[in-house]
């Protein structure tokens, strides 16, 4: 290999730009070439040189704080970012849960109020559809002490078109509670009163609503949840449970 | 912050200017975080940040005004096929010549030596990242790096000579 070649190889070599075997060729020709030995010191001193020249400035700190702060921001940004479509799973998710728990919740409303329909059809077809037979209130309201784990006021119903027929145990939900025989007419009208442990399956307010034809209102006075069902008319039904919250709250 | 050092240490090598520095290392992170997405995963990062910062200078003020353009010579100069010797050994200039000597003659080299230069020797790069950063061919890259070096021995003989 001619000089030239060698020295045109030099600059590459001094770069560490050759392959393994034209590195190794080099060095073995460096151990016996001055020339290109000399050439190859000279480069090395000015790469070295170059180096340690070219290693000047540093960055300030408030420089470095402000780049850096940058970066923070756009990177809490960024998370933002990547947390948007979690965010959005996650509210969907909880529309679906409120969905369904509303959708469970008019479920149970419906199944207590199929329940009360039940109460209120098996009491009418029993034989004894009352266990304590009085028109009076004062007779029927003391009848329930100790059967019952609370009281609670009967309208008065001189003048009205209700009469009382009696009264008799019930249950809802593993629960006892007072079922009240009134007749409007000839229909025949139940109010069921529990505890109100059902709270948080019905509606907090006043609710009327019609379920296998039968009227049904429901409302809550001082702790006791009141059912209103017949198949009298609703406005029937309606008048009768607001004389009983009058009751309730005399 | 990776990089960050470095970039700024190229950045002022640039720019000649603290403040044009500052500014634009602030803006190469900005169009590098701004950009990510179009970072091809496994490619050079080091290369990409500088390919970022570098265009960002080319495009400022004191970018356009450096005249990044080469008109004497042929990209493909002659320097680098020449022996590196002169008449003095080389290997005397530089244990004569200082740090602030060399630093000088660095910054008379116009911006595509400098930059070249640099990248190599302070940042290490190999002629392929060279490439990659200046966007430039391999050949182009050792064309202008055997032109910087002569032009800096060039000015560290004369340096010397009238020290």
């Amino acid at each position: 290999m001619s000089s030239d070649v060698w020295h045109s190889k030099i600059e590459a070599y001094a770069d560490g730009e050759l392959s393994a075997s034209e590195t190794r060729a080099m060095a073995e020709h460096l151990r016996d070439c001055p020339s290109c030995t000399l050439d190859m010191l000279g480069r090395v001193q000015l790469k070295r040189a170059v180096k340690t020249a070219g290693i000047r400035y540093t960055p300030s700190l408030a420089l470095r704080q402000r780049v850096d702060q940058n970066l923070h921001a756009k990177d809490k940004l960024g998370r933002v970012r990547n947390w948007m479509p979690k965010l959005a799973v996650a509210a969907a998710a909880a529309v679906l849960v409120f969905a369904l728990l509303r959708g469970w919740s008019s479920y149970q409303q419906q199944q207590t109020f199929a329940e009360l329909a039940d109460l209120h059809v098996a009491t009418l077809a029993s034989s004894t559809p009352v266990d304590v037979i009085s028109t009076d209130r004062h007779t029927v309201k003391p009848w329930f002490e100790g059967k019952i784990p609370f009281s609670f006021n009967l309208p008065e119903l001189s003048g009205s078109p209700y009469t009382l027929l009696g009264g008799r145990l019930s249950y809802l939900g593993q629960a006892p509670g007072a079922q009240l025989i009134f007749q409007v007419g000839k229909h025949r009208i139940s109010v069921f009163i529990f505890q109100d442990r059902l709270g948080r399956l019905l509606p907090p307010g006043d609710t009327i609503s019609r379920r296998l034809t039968f009227n049904v209102e429901t409302f809550t006075d001082d702790g006791l949840r009141y059912f209103v069902i017949g198949d009298a008319s609703a406005d029937d039904i309606r008048q009768l449970a607001e004389m009983l919250k009058s009751a309730a709250r005399s | 912050m990776p990089l960050f050092d470095s970039l700024y240490n190229f950045a002022r090598w640039l720019t000649r200017d603290p403040e044009e520095a500052d500014d634009l290392v602030q803006e190469t992170y900005r169009k590098a975080l701004r950009g990510f997405g179009s970072f091809e995963i496994g490619t050079n990062f080091r290369a990409w940040m500088y390919r970022i910062l570098r265009n960002t200078f080319l495009t400022s003020r004191t970018g356009l005004r450096s005249g990044m353009t080469i008109s004497l010579d042929s990209e493909e100069g002659a320097e680098s096929m020449a022996p590196a010797t002169t008449e003095t050994p080389e290997s005397l200039f530089f244990e004569r010549a200082n740090r602030l000597m060399v630093q000088e003659a660095i910054e008379e080299l116009p911006v595509i030596f400098r930059e070249v230069v640099l990248l190599c020797e302070v940042e290490e790069m190999s002629y392929q990242e060279i490439a990659e950063t200046i966007s430039v061919p391999i050949g182009t890259v050792m064309s202008r790096l055997a032109r910087a070096r002569h032009a800096l021995r060039v000015a560290l003989a004369k340096k010397m000579q009238g020290a």
